[in-house]
């Protein structure tokens, strides 16, 4: 089990600074991500569009603010335990102990829910029958390439996982990919080589159709596939595979005895506590009277929510504020010289 | 004030006005109206708040910009009338609109 003064849920802008103020103000903290890498919504959704409201950085991208985030945690030593959503928050006397779904558990008096808008999910076939082939014919994510070696697969899908994955197992499957319109939003390059293989022959390419219907016992034998034109076409097929991209989802977040509001946590203004003592929520998921959902915002809740903690992971100890341009023991922490 | 009606997959109905300059996603949010997730916020990041928009309706909305349609490949079974609620910018012109929605947003 592992022992830390808070533990945050959530690597986007605002656990991330979190982080900072915790370690600036003394605290260790680990933080938890679903997602394999550390950004949240700003590297998964919007990473190359630019924002324009971060006080004194006229303009960033969501890659540039996660980078610079990172950058401002260089100092410290904080422990990133990604692809681990956290499955179960529980009290045991003055802690929390908090179980992520790879097994990892924490012991903690401070969790601090920055989750945005939830865990990052992939998007599924619309088609109920399909989640009882999930994780056997059915696929979201590849883990185990081999295991489409000379069969049929058929991938769903019009960005660059897609794309990829057609053009990656042309070379070893019988490739059908199929997408609802003719133009794709994968990159060119990948797409022009897709259209060559579909010239060649070596993928079997259907634009304008969607799947509407799926066969087999206990695994997939075929999928029906309908053109706007209402066209119906059945793929035998070994194994299906699709690629809608990630949703947000509250998920387990919602079983942990909290106040939530249309999948927002409530929380007081002046540590951003809820209900639940030593549970803090900050940034996109947390809502109070005026709530904006700005990455600013984040970062003042979650400096709040810091100094709140302290009192829990340190009860024989008074917080005394300080600054970081002139405190010693600040400058100590950040490895920098003191004048 | 224009006069939306949005649809829930049951067939319940919600007629309301919404302001000129907000959008159909907005209208729908401030107004608690269930069915329209609207996760991102209305930065066309994540087509929860996929709608289908009535035939008769369809060709006199404003054009899909780039990137809607690049969305919409994530959406709940888009159809030819899908439209990302968030890029209908209420105005005079859309009173009366009625929008469908999808049974459920991902």
């Amino acid at each position: 089990m592992k022992k830390t003064d808070a533990l945050i849920i959530g690597a986007g802008p605002t656990g991330l600074f979190t982080a900072h103020q915790l370690k600036l103000i003394g605290l260790d903290c680990e933080v938890v991500d679903n997602l394999d890498k550390i950004g949240g919504q700003c590297i998964e959704l919007y990473p190359d569009k630019p924002i324009y409201d971060i006080p004194a950085v006229p303009e960033c991208t969501g890659e540039e603010l996660t980078n610079n985030l990172i950058k401002q945690l260089k100092p410290f030593d904080i422990k990133f335990h990604l692809n681990e959503r956290v499955d179960e928050v529980k009290k045991d006397n003055e802690k929390w102990i908090v179980k992520t779904n790879s097994g990892t558990v924490f012991s903690t008096p401070n969790v601090i829910i920055a989750g945005g808008v939830g865990s990052f999910e992939p998007r599924k076939f619309p088609l109920k029958d399909c989640e009882k082939f999930e994780n056997k014919s059915i696929f979201y994510s590849i883990k185990d390439k081999k295991i489409f070696d000379g069969k049929t697969v058929s991938i769903f899908g019009g960005g660059d996982s897609a794309l990829d994955w057609a053009v990656e197992l042309s070379n070893t499957s019988k490739v059908n990919l199929i997408h609802r319109r003719d133009d794709f939003r994968g990159a060119q390059a990948t797409v022009d080589k897709v259209k060559q293989l579909a010239k060649d022959g070596k993928i079997n390419l259907f634009t304008k159709f969607q799947m509407t219907g799926i066969k087999g016992q206990d695994k997939l034998e075929s999928i029906d596939i309908e053109s706007d034109e209402k066209e119906v076409k059945t793929l035998q097929t070994d194994y299906g595979l699709g690629f809608f991209g990630l949703i947000m989802q509250l998920g387990p977040i919602a079983n942990w005895g909290l106040n939530i509001d249309k999948k927002t946590v409530e929380v007081d203004t002046e540590r951003f506590e809820t209900n639940q003592k030593g549970i803090y929520a900050v940034g996109d998921i947390c809502t109070y009277p005026g709530k904006l959902k700005l990455i600013l915002s984040g970062f003042h809740e979650g400096a709040l929510a810091a100094r709140a903690c302290f009192k829990l992971a340190r009860p024989n100890e008074k917080y005394r504020f300080e600054f970081t341009t002139s405190s010693k023991t600040i400058k100590g922490r950040l490895g920098v010289k003191s004048d | 004030m224009p006069n939306i009606t949005y649809i829930e997959n049951n067939g319940t109905s919600h007629t309301i006005d919404v302001p000129n300059g907000i959008t159909v996603m907005e209208g729908a949010v401030q107004n608690n109206i269930p069915g329209i997730d609207a996760d991102c916020g209305g930065g066309m990041a994540c087509a929860t708040c996929h709608v289908y928009v009535k035939e008769e309706w369809f060709d006199k909305l404003p054009k899909k910009e780039d990137g809607e349609e690049d969305m919409l490949d994530m959406a709940f079974e888009p159809k030819k009338n899908s439209r990302l609620s968030c890029q209908l910018i209420v105005s005079d012109d859309l009173d009366g609109l009625i929008v469908n929605m999808p049974s459920k947003q991902g």
